[in-house]
């Protein structure tokens, strides 16, 4: 589906449309609702998400978006008393049918998680693991596709001669990287980040950041962040949630630029000029 | 004030176990060690075990702690998996299996030697033998055992589980390379434990593997382990004591070596290089 050109008014909140129609639906989702122990938690979310573009997710704490993003992979079907319902559909295939393998969506899209969180294994090892068990048998393709994803994520240089020692011993910010690159290690198409940068210092933050803004073009990311100022710099899209009775609701989505500049519901605009949140 | 105060209760208490395991060594080392030789450890006993050595013994307790290890260990963590990641927390039968192990862990050591004489030596019809001693001992290390483990088990990062699902881990990938490892040093925590009461314990062998001092052909041959001869040198033969501390000695060096080998082994695991998947 291609974008369309004004912006209409959906159940609670304002969806932009786009000016142009360079624009491709990569991931799009309708209707969805999560509950947690049948008590809604999101209610009625219906966004895309283009390819190749960085779209940032925010809203104060507890208004569904970490929930959101797991749905999105179905991690949340981990949770027994979660419950998912809507439509989502990657490339016009719903992901939340059963014939939609965990083994086929993992391979789409990867995921990366607030606390940088490396297996207690080595470094190379972190790596490994996933290419075997996605049925890349040849050592040395492995080992070759291992050394270009940790160059793609800029640790080659600091790790190289340590590959074989625990990722634990790592740097938070090196850690963090090696977790992206575990997540790349697959080719994803799609990339959920939940608040990726949120647990490292001010410079990893920075090189994370940077290295997210490198992805652009060929990974289609998804991320949830609660700093309003990265949300600005790496968003190409944006979306706002807010909590309404309890249940988490998106309120505004449209170009991160329209988002933070001429937001059309009072919500956003308060919440993004830190009047509110 | 207080908190000196607080401070050196700290320190006394700690002292005080130093001084009492201190002494009990000492006691053991400096009675012991006159009686202790190369022929004591290899050779029969003579005269009740009051001259000779106390090879069968040594030999019998060998074969029993094996035969300990061979089913405590793959039950206990076949055991300690189901409970921790295969069955939900709140499912009845592995409530139950907890209360049970719970129980099991406090059934004073005789009650299981008639347990296992009536079930592993007249039921099974092992008889008196070192089988139905290392099964009866089996039995009293697997609650320490499962329990120990389980507790390492859960405490581990969470988000580990929830990676390897977004990764398209199998379950078996995770188990056998991440979390098994990674609980390691608990489970050789528990083994110790287990091991250790296993290794001292001498009421339960007594109704099960029984108390000849001749050295055992099979697994099927009734047999007298560390423990139990102590105990009998200590309180029915006259003129043993000698012998008693020196096989005192035997034994705390023995368990001593065992916990060495245990965390040896752990830590190899650990690293990721004894198991290799």
């Amino acid at each position: 589906m291609n974008a369309l050109e004004t912006s209409v008014l959906t159940d609670g909140g304002f969806t932009h449309l786009y000016e142009s129609r360079e624009h491709l639906t990569h991931l799009s989702v309708r209707s969805l609702k999560i509950t947690y122990q049948k008590k809604a938690v999101l209610d009625d979310v219906s966004m895309d998400f283009f390819r190749g573009c960085i779209t940032t997710l925010i809203g104060p704490s507890g208004c569904g978006k970490s929930s959101f993003l797991s749905a999105l992979n179905r991690l949340s079907n981990l949770t027994p008393t979660c419950g998912v319902t809507g439509e989502i559909e990657l490339d016009g295939k719903n992901i939340l049918a059963d014939k939609f393998s965990q083994r086929e969506l993992s391979q789409k899209i990867g995921m990366v998680f607030q606390k940088p969180n490396p297996f207690p294994l080595t470094i190379h090892r972190n790596l490994d693991l996933p290419l075997k068990e996605h049925g890349m048998s040849c050592r040395e393709r492995r080992n070759q596709k291992i050394e270009a994803v940790l160059r793609e994520v800029g640790l080659w240089e600091e790790v190289h001669d340590r590959l074989h020692t625990p990722a634990l011993h790592l740097s938070g910010g090196q850690q963090q990287r090696l977790c992206i690159a575990r997540a790349l290690v697959l080719e994803p198409e799609v990339l959920l980040m939940d608040e990726p940068c949120s647990a490292l210092d001010p410079i990893s933050s920075r090189v994370v950041e940077e290295l997210i803004r490198s992805l652009r073009g060929r990974l289609t990311v998804i991320i949830v962040t609660h700093n309003l100022a990265q949300a600005r710099r790496i968003g190409d899209f944006s979306a706002f949630f807010w909590t309404h009775e309890r249940v988490g609701r998106l309120i505004e989505f449209g170009p991160t630029k329209v988002i933070f500049d001429s937001p059309l519901h009072e919500l956003t605009k308060a919440y993004v000029t830190g009047i509110s949140g | 004030m207080s908190e000196r105060l607080f401070e050196m209760i700290i320190w006394f208490v700690a002292a005080l176990s130093f001084v009492l395991i201190g002494t009990l060594i000492f006691d053991i080392g400096r009675l012991g060690t006159s009686g202790l030789s190369f022929d004591f450890l290899t050779q029969l006993p003579v005269n009740s075990g009051r001259a000779g050595g106390i090879l069968p013994i040594l030999t019998s307790t060998l074969i029993v702690l094996c035969i300990t290890l061979t089913f405590t260990v793959p039950l206990g963590i076949a055991c300690s998996l189901w409970l921790s990641e295969f069955v939900e927390r709140k499912n009845a039968a592995a409530q139950l299996a907890k209360i049970g192990l719970d129980a099991l862990a406090g059934v004073p050591s005789i009650v299981m030697g008639l347990f296992g004489h009536v079930f592993f030596s007249q039921f099974l019809g092992f008889g008196f033998s070192l089988l139905s001693g290392g099964l009866t001992l089996s039995c009293m290390a697997l609650p320490i055992f499962i329990k120990t483990t389980v507790e390492g088990l859960t405490a581990l990062d969470s988000d580990w589980r929830r990676q390897a699902a977004a990764l398209g881990l199998s379950k078996t990938t995770l188990v056998w390379n991440v979390l098994l490892p990674a609980s390691s040093p608990a489970i050789a925590a528990g083994l110790i434990l287990a091991l250790g009461r296993a290794t001292a314990e001498s009421a339960a062998l007594i109704f099960t593997s029984g108390y000849v001092d001749r050295m055992p052909e099979s697994v099927f041959d009734s047999g007298r382990v560390l423990s139990v001869h102590i105990y009998d040198l200590a309180m029915n033969v006259t003129g043993g004591d000698k012998a008693a501390y020196a096989t005192a000695l035997t034994l705390t060096a023995l368990i001593l070596l065992i916990n060495v080998f245990v965390i040896w082994v752990s830590e190899k695991w650990l690293k990721g290089g004894a198991l290799n998947l």
